[in-house]
């Protein structure tokens, strides 16, 4: 394993697995009703957070206090950054109240890169611009296989804002590691010009892809980064790439529905698609927390790597 | 080259894991609140054949599981972080009841110490001991075992290792002494 983790891509298979299957030992202990470790008694973590975020920080404050770390969370608001200070300076900050690693998440892409050259401890992307968001596709991959039992040759569809979303990013290269078949179904202008050169397929015909999928992941059409008009109207947009009950029924019977949260209920999820016991956006928070703890335990628990 | 020898060959382990089931059967008077609670890896596998002995001779089945240490080692901060092993603790748990610690090699004593720690977090025994297939002395800590398969005397620059069937395809103890590798 790297020392930090910034992109999704630079996990190898053997990484991703030991990740995972730490994941999967470590999600016993959210079972027992003494839920702490003593592992990183002594460490501390930071959590950097440029950007709004509910359950990816509450999800790696959780994770790094069961596992005993110290945790200060910085919020941009009401800090030194409204009064001007760069992102260099903060780290250097964090740096000399010895961070042991620092989780950041940053309406940049490319933040995290950047901070890891000038900090000594762990850097993590929490999320960086339309960038990676790398947990998120771990807790992602870590959701399917326990639903489908591996995911070597299985099918996964990613429907939806793929433009603005490092979710999509992330999980194209991570499941492409893990041996499984993307497939991206977004509107034209909603696709990255490089989209050709990521490891998937890609579709703008939702109805013919379902049928052929084993897991369908919804993202969030992402309003607040929509500065020009990318489709129509919300209805357009949700009559030909929402998942309705309609469409939810022309996936196979074991199929299952994800999406990263928050969710727009009635846009690109119906809410009694997002609600049925084939979805997995609950477990999906739940095992956000297990596999931030494995992702801290494995950059942090053992000897520091030069 | 480093050199090799069996102290223990298959028959030896047999007979010494049936000479500890009986002596759990007639410490703990029939084993009744006993609970078996493997160290992963080796650990494990020698609770459940212990288990399996205890219910051939007295035809009660008694609980067994396992107890990874891993994240309550103390030497976590001096090699890269390792790969978890499984804890899996009886339906029953073992609050009340007594747990008996079953490894592969008793050495320095820090595997059973973090292992007490981390039985803290998962209940309340009312006693905890101690099996091992081989005690090789050179302890650290205050730590004995209660029931011992051979109590091998060692170097400490030798190494002591156990070959199971179920994980190695072999039974063995082999003790290794160290030259250039």
């Amino acid at each position: 394993m790297n020392r930090h983790l910034i992109s999704a891509g630079d996990l190898s298979k053997d990484d991703a697995l030991l990740i995972l299957d730490t994941a999967e030992e470590l999600a016993r202990v959210s079972e027992r009703s003494i839920k702490k470790l003593p592992t990183l008694r002594g460490r501390t973590v930071v959590n950097l957070f440029f950007e709004d975020s509910t359950r990816t920080r509450i999800s790696f404050e959780a994770a790094a206090k069961r596992l005993s770390a110290d945790v200060i969370n910085f919020s941009a608001k009401g800090s030194s950054v409204s009064k001007g200070e760069s992102l260099k300076d903060t780290a250097l900050t964090l740096e000399a109240m010895g961070a042991d690693a620092v989780v950041i998440r940053h309406g940049s892409s490319g933040a995290p890169h950047r901070l890891a050259t000038w900090v000594r401890g762990s850097v993590v992307n929490a999320g960086d611009g339309t960038h990676e968001h790398p947990t998120q596709a771990l807790l992602d991959a870590f959701s399917m296989r326990r639903r489908l039992g591996g995911l070597d040759g299985r099918r996964i569809t990613i429907v939806g804002d793929v433009l603005h979303s490092r979710v999509a990013r992330s999980n194209v290269l991570l499941l492409a590691t893990l041996g499984a078949d993307v497939t991206l179904v977004a509107p034209p202008t909603l696709l990255p010009v490089s989209v050709g050169s990521w490891p998937c397929e890609v579709s703008y015909d939702l109805d013919a892809v379902l049928p052929k999928s084993d897991a369908v992941m919804m993202l969030r059409v992402q309003k607040e980064r929509m500065n020009a008009a990318y489709f129509p109207s919300e209805r357009e947009y949700s009559r030909r790439y929402g998942l309705d009950r309609d469409r939810f029924a022309k996936m196979p019977d074991e199929a299952i529905v994800m999406h990263p949260g928050p969710m727009n209920r009635g846009m690109e999820i119906a809410a009694e698609v997002a609600d049925s016991p084939r979805s997995t956006i609950v477990e999906q928070v739940a095992n956000g927390v297990t596999i931030r703890m494995a992702v801290l335990y494995l950059l942090l628990g053992g000897e520091t790597v030069a | 080259m480093s050199e090799s020898r069996a102290v223990l060959e298959g028959p030896d382990i047999h007979r010494a894991l049936t000479r500890i089931a009986h002596e759990i059967l007639e410490r703990t008077k029939g084993a009744g609140e006993v609970v078996l609670l493997g160290i992963p890896t080796r650990g494990a596998t020698l609770a459940r054949r212990l288990g399996d002995r205890i219910e051939q001779f007295e035809g009660v089945k008694i609980p067994v599981g396992s107890i990874d240490i891993t994240m309550y080692r103390d030497d976590l901060r001096l090699k890269p972080a390792r790969p978890l092993g499984r804890t899996e603790l009886p339906p029953d748990g073992i609050d009340g009841k007594t747990v008996v610690l079953v490894d592969d090699v008793l050495y320095s004593g820090r595997t059973v110490r973090a292992a007490l720690d981390a039985l803290n977090d998962l209940g309340r025994p009312t006693s905890v001991q101690l099996a091992t297939l081989v005690d090789r002395g050179h302890r650290e800590l205050p730590i004995r075992a209660d029931y011992v398969g051979k109590n091998l005397p060692t170097a400490k620059s030798e190494k002591v290792k156990v070959y199971l069937e179920e994980t190695d395809g072999r039974e063995a103890v082999l003790l290794i002494k160290e030259g250039a590798k």
